[in-house]
Order: structure tokens, then sequence, then C-alpha cells
């Protein structure tokens, strides 16, 4: 019930970014939703792709410093408080997020939040009981 | 009435005519026999001295001359860390009053002891090099050195007050106190590092104080190298004249020579130390003049005598009489180091301490680069470090905390704070299969 995150550590250097994306564009791989965190000295950059096995050997052979996290994805309704349900439930349970970006689904109606958890099992307890549709790979 | 150290002459008075204006051949003969006299001690007393000669096949019987010091073995940091703490000293525990020590390479520092009469010679020879640059007892002395381990603030301080001079133990830190008390208390003479002096300088301007705006007349630097440019700098912004002296640890601390008035050079006070240069390659005697490693015997220390010292620092001696009447040979200011030993603000730091550090802390490659640099006039230095797989998260806290955990460790062995910056593999510049450890971007 989670998503492989990829997050490479990047230097804060002129073209790093567009190097990693370079990177998985000769790969063949497509990016589908992204965040960058930023610090003083350094970045990482954390992505979801669709083929994550492709991703992590392209970037390992090209020297890149990578990791790999679960994150859960739940399905929200494109509408006012469509997160708020969400993160009400989990507040509820006391589960903390460590963080989370959001892709878009434009045909759908329905946003994805990408969230990051220390203890994803308990976290997608809580979901499930609060009734959000965790999906397992983020739709086309 | 004139004091017995000043002679009444058109020169300058110097602190101890007697000494310092010897003539050479007198001179001479006053280190032979005090040289064979340290030579007898220290086979008698120190173990590592009776090991080292014995291996070499000599004894102090076979010293007739000042040349025969030659066949004498060389002694080196490594036999202080080796003998650590106390090994190499030539008098027992009960006649140590005072211990000093310098960082090491492998975060073990090189301690160094004095009897009571060894602290009235150090004093001596801070006296003369004070007085010898121009000090005198109608001075105040504000000390910027940090007191503690580091020989330069007590050094300083009992050289100074053996002049008569009035002494402000102000201690290192916080520049705008030290500018404060500068306003408040009037000193004459300012006593740290050549750039901290700069620093100060430049927060003493900021805050509105002119380099004719101050009671300071002199300064005493040292403890690291600098430039003449720099040394003009500082005199411009202070409104000062600045003076350099220079001194190891193992050898005395500051007070093995100084710089008069004339800043020509140092005088070496050769009364208590026998100074050779020699080629660092084939550690044979360079021709007089030329550049080599300075190599130093002490005469007079009773706790911690040193048989010719490698000191791995790079100057080159000045034959010529100086125009201030003293005898003594000259060395020209320290140009360089023999090894990869980096002065960062005053405090001696190896590639091989952070190497040491880097290795203890897991997830760290091997891969480092120090980068110094001067912000201003405070040298800053970067460690850049690269990261391996294992300890790479994808949550920015945790690299932080890994970053700070090797900021805290470096701080803790070197005694400076140095900044770290985390690095991608591979990124840091190799060349011909090995590390470029160094960038030193600081102007000489």
């Amino acid at each position: 019930m989670s998503v492989q995150q990829i997050s490479v550590f990047v230097e804060n250097r002129e073209g790093r970014v567009a190097s990693v994306t370079r990177c998985l564009a000769d790969a063949g791989v497509n990016v589908r939703a992204m965040s960058m965190a930023d610090a003083p000295d350094f970045g990482i950059f954390r992505f979801v792709v669709d083929n994550p096995d492709a991703a992590r050997s392209a970037l390992r052979s090209a020297g890149f410093l990578i990791d790999t996290t679960e994150l859960v994805a739940v399905e929200v309704p494109d509408r006012p408080g469509g997160l708020a349900d969400v993160l009400a439930a989990l507040a509820a349970a006391s589960v903390n997020v460590e963080y989370m970006y959001a892709y878009q689904i434009n045909n759908r109606g329905t946003a994805v939040i990408l969230f990051r958890f220390e203890n994803v099992a308990a976290a997608t307890a809580a979901l499930q009981a609060a009734g959000c549709k965790i999906v397992e790979a983020i739709p086309c | 009435m004139l004091s017995s150290h000043e002679v009444a002459t058109s020169r300058a008075p110097i602190w101890d005519p007697v000494h310092e204006c010897m003539p050479r051949h007198e001179l001479a003969a006053l280190q032979l026999a005090r040289l064979k006299a340290t030579l007898e001690r220290v086979y008698a007393t120190v173990p590592h001295y009776k090991r080292t000669f014995d291996a070499a096949g000599v004894t102090p019987a076979d010293l007739r001359s000042l040349d025969d010091l030659r066949r004498f073995p060389f002694s080196t940091k490594a036999d202080l860390r080796e003998e650590f703490p106390y090994g190499l000293f030539a008098k027992p525990m009960d006649e140590i009053v005072r211990i000093h020590a310098s960082s090491g390479t492998t975060g073990k520092p090189t301690v160094v002891g004095y009897t009571r009469r060894d602290l009235d010679t150090w004093a001596e020879l801070v006296a003369r090099l004070a007085f010898g640059a121009g000090a005198r007892s109608s001075d105040i002395a504000q000390i910027s050195f940090g007191y503690g381990l580091f020989t330069g603030a007590f050094g300083l301080h009992y050289g100074l007050e053996r002049i008569g001079a009035t002494v402000l133990p102000v201690s290192g830190g916080n520049t705008e106190r030290q500018v404060e008390i500068i306003s408040l208390f009037m000193p004459t003479v300012l006593v740290c590092t050549p750039s901290y002096a700069l620093h100060v300088a430049e927060v003493a301007n900021r805050m509105g104080l002119g380099p004719n705006d101050t009671s300071l007349r002199l300064g005493l630097f040292g403890a690291e190298p600098w430039s003449e440019s720099m040394r003009r700098e500082i005199e411009e912004k202070l409104g000062i004249s600045a003076t350099d002296n220079y001194g190891l640890s193992e050898v005395v601390g500051p007070g093995v020579s100084g710089e008069c008035i004339y800043k020509q050079g140092h005088h070496i006070s050769e009364d208590h130390f026998i100074v050779e240069v020699i080629d660092p390659e084939t550690l044979e005697p360079v021709p007089l003049g030329e550049q080599g490693e300075l190599v130093f015997t002490s005469l007079t220390k009773e706790a911690l005598p040193v048989i010719r010292y490698r000191t791995r620092d790079i100057s080159r001696l000045m034959p010529e009489p100086c125009q201030c009447g003293r005898t003594t040979a000259r060395m020209e200011r320290v140009s360089g180091r023999t090894d990869d030993m980096l002065i960062i603000r005053g405090v001696n730091v190896f590639p091989s301490q952070i190497e040491s550090v880097l290795l203890e802390i897991e997830g760290v490659a091997p891969h480092y680069q120090i980068e110094v640099d001067r912000q201003g006039a405070l040298d800053e230095a970067t460690v850049h470090v690269e990261v391996t797989e294992g300890v790479f998260s994808d949550e920015a806290k945790r690299v932080y905390d890994l970053r700070d955990r090797i900021q805290r460790r470096l701080a803790t062995v070197l005694g400076i704070s140095l900044r770290v910056r985390l690095a991608e593999p591979g990124t840091i510049e190799r060349s011909a299969g090995k590390a470029k450890r160094v960038v030193d971007l600081r102007q000489r």
C-alpha cells in the first residue's frame, strides 16, 4: 500500500538538478511527481517515477547519492476541505507527517497527496479507518 | 638617570645588551659550554635521548666543537607524541611548575613543561623581544591571545611584566568587547595574531574608531605566518607599528626570536638556542643564507630540553649585522612549512587530524578537502566531505544532523570550529589518484 520515492542529494551548484533530470530522461524514466527540499548548502530532490528500478540504476551508475523511501499516496477529492479531512483523520490518530507534496490529476476531479510518515503501517491503518482512498501507483 | 638596560648611545636601548650584543666568539664559547651540559644531562636523564644517541653511535663526549652537533640525531614532534605526555621531561614532576600544549597531528596534543627557572628564562626571552620591538615600562599591553594551554598569552604576559609594562590579560574573542577595552583602558600595545589584529582594526573602524582614535601605538604579533602587505594594512588601520615574533611551544613558546624596530628579520636568542637550517630532504645543512628547515637545540631549558628539534618551518638566516647593534643571527620571517600543517586563526591544524575524525564517523567517505580563505580579517575554513549512500536520507534534518555531528567532533579535536559542507560522491578533486587535501586561498 505504498509508493516508492527516490531522493537524490544535490549540492547547491549550478545545473545539478538539471543533470538528475537529464539522467532520468536518458534512461526513459518519466517523473510523475516531485518536490525539492532546499537547505543553504544542498538540496534533496525527491520524486516518484513510473519505473523506480530503472531510475535507481541509471542514477547510481551516474554516481548520484540516492535513497529510497516508501510514501503513502492518498487520493483526495479536488474540493475545499479535501486535504483538511485527511489531515484531521491523521491528527485524530496522532500520526505525524514528516512532509508531503501533491500531484494533481486533471481529468478525474481528484488530487493525489504523497505523504512521508515515520510509521507507514500506523498511518495506513489510520487513513483506512477514516475511509481515505489509498492508491498503489500514481495514476496517469 | 638611565636604567641598567638603557645604554647611552644613539641606538635604541637593548634589554640585555650583555647577551644580545655579545661578541660572536664569546657567544660561540658560551653555546659550546651550555650545549655540552645539555647533552650530558639529557643523555643521563631522558631515556629517549640515551636510546637515540646510542643508536646513532654518539655520546656527549663526542662533542668537541659546535660543528659536532651535526653528528647527533634530530628530534621531532613525533618523538613528543610517542613519549606523551611527560616522557621527554628531564626533571621530575615535583620540579615542573607549568604545562602547556599545542594541538598534535592525531588529536593528541604535544605537551611541554617548565621548571620555575624555565619560566624565569622564558619571561626574560620575551622581555628581550618586547623591549626590542619598542615596548617600555610605561606601556599598557592588551593581551588578546587566548589564555590556556597555548603558550602565546602566558609567554607575552610574563615577558611584558618583566619589562615593567602594565598587562591587561583580556584573553581572546568577543571583538567588540576588545575594542571597548581599548577605549576604556587606553592600552598602547596590542598582543595577538596578526589576523586577529586586522579583525580588531575592522571592528574598531566599524565602531567609529579610526587609526588615530585609539591609544595603541605598537603591535606584538605572532603565532601564524603573515605578509608585508598585511603588516602595512594593520599599521594603517590601527595607526601602530606592527612587529612579528616567533616561537614554538616545543622550543619554549614565543621568545625564540623577534623583530627589532628595524623589522629586518627576527633576532634569535642564540645564547639560549642553537639554530641550524637544513635541507628537509637530505637533512644536510644548507649554505649560510639559503632557505631550509629551521632546527633548534635548546641550551638552557631544564624541564624539556630539545636536541636538534625539527620545526618544519621554512626560513633562512641573515648573516649581515643589523643596524640595531645586536650581534645575534637573524632569521627571515617564516615563509612556509615542510609538512602540510595549516595555521587557522593561530591554531595548528593537520589534515590528518581531520581525516581521523572523518574516519570515526560512519557514512562519510575518506574523501575531503579543506578550503581556507580569509573573510575580512578572519580565517574561514570549510571542510568539504563526500557523503556515502548509507547515511543519506530523504529528510533534510537527518542530513543536517550528520553535518552537525562532524562539525562538533572537529571542533572538539581541533579546538577551533570549521564549517562542514557535504559533497556529492566523486566531486572532490582527485589529482593523479591522490586527493588534493588543502586549498589555501589566503594571501601570503
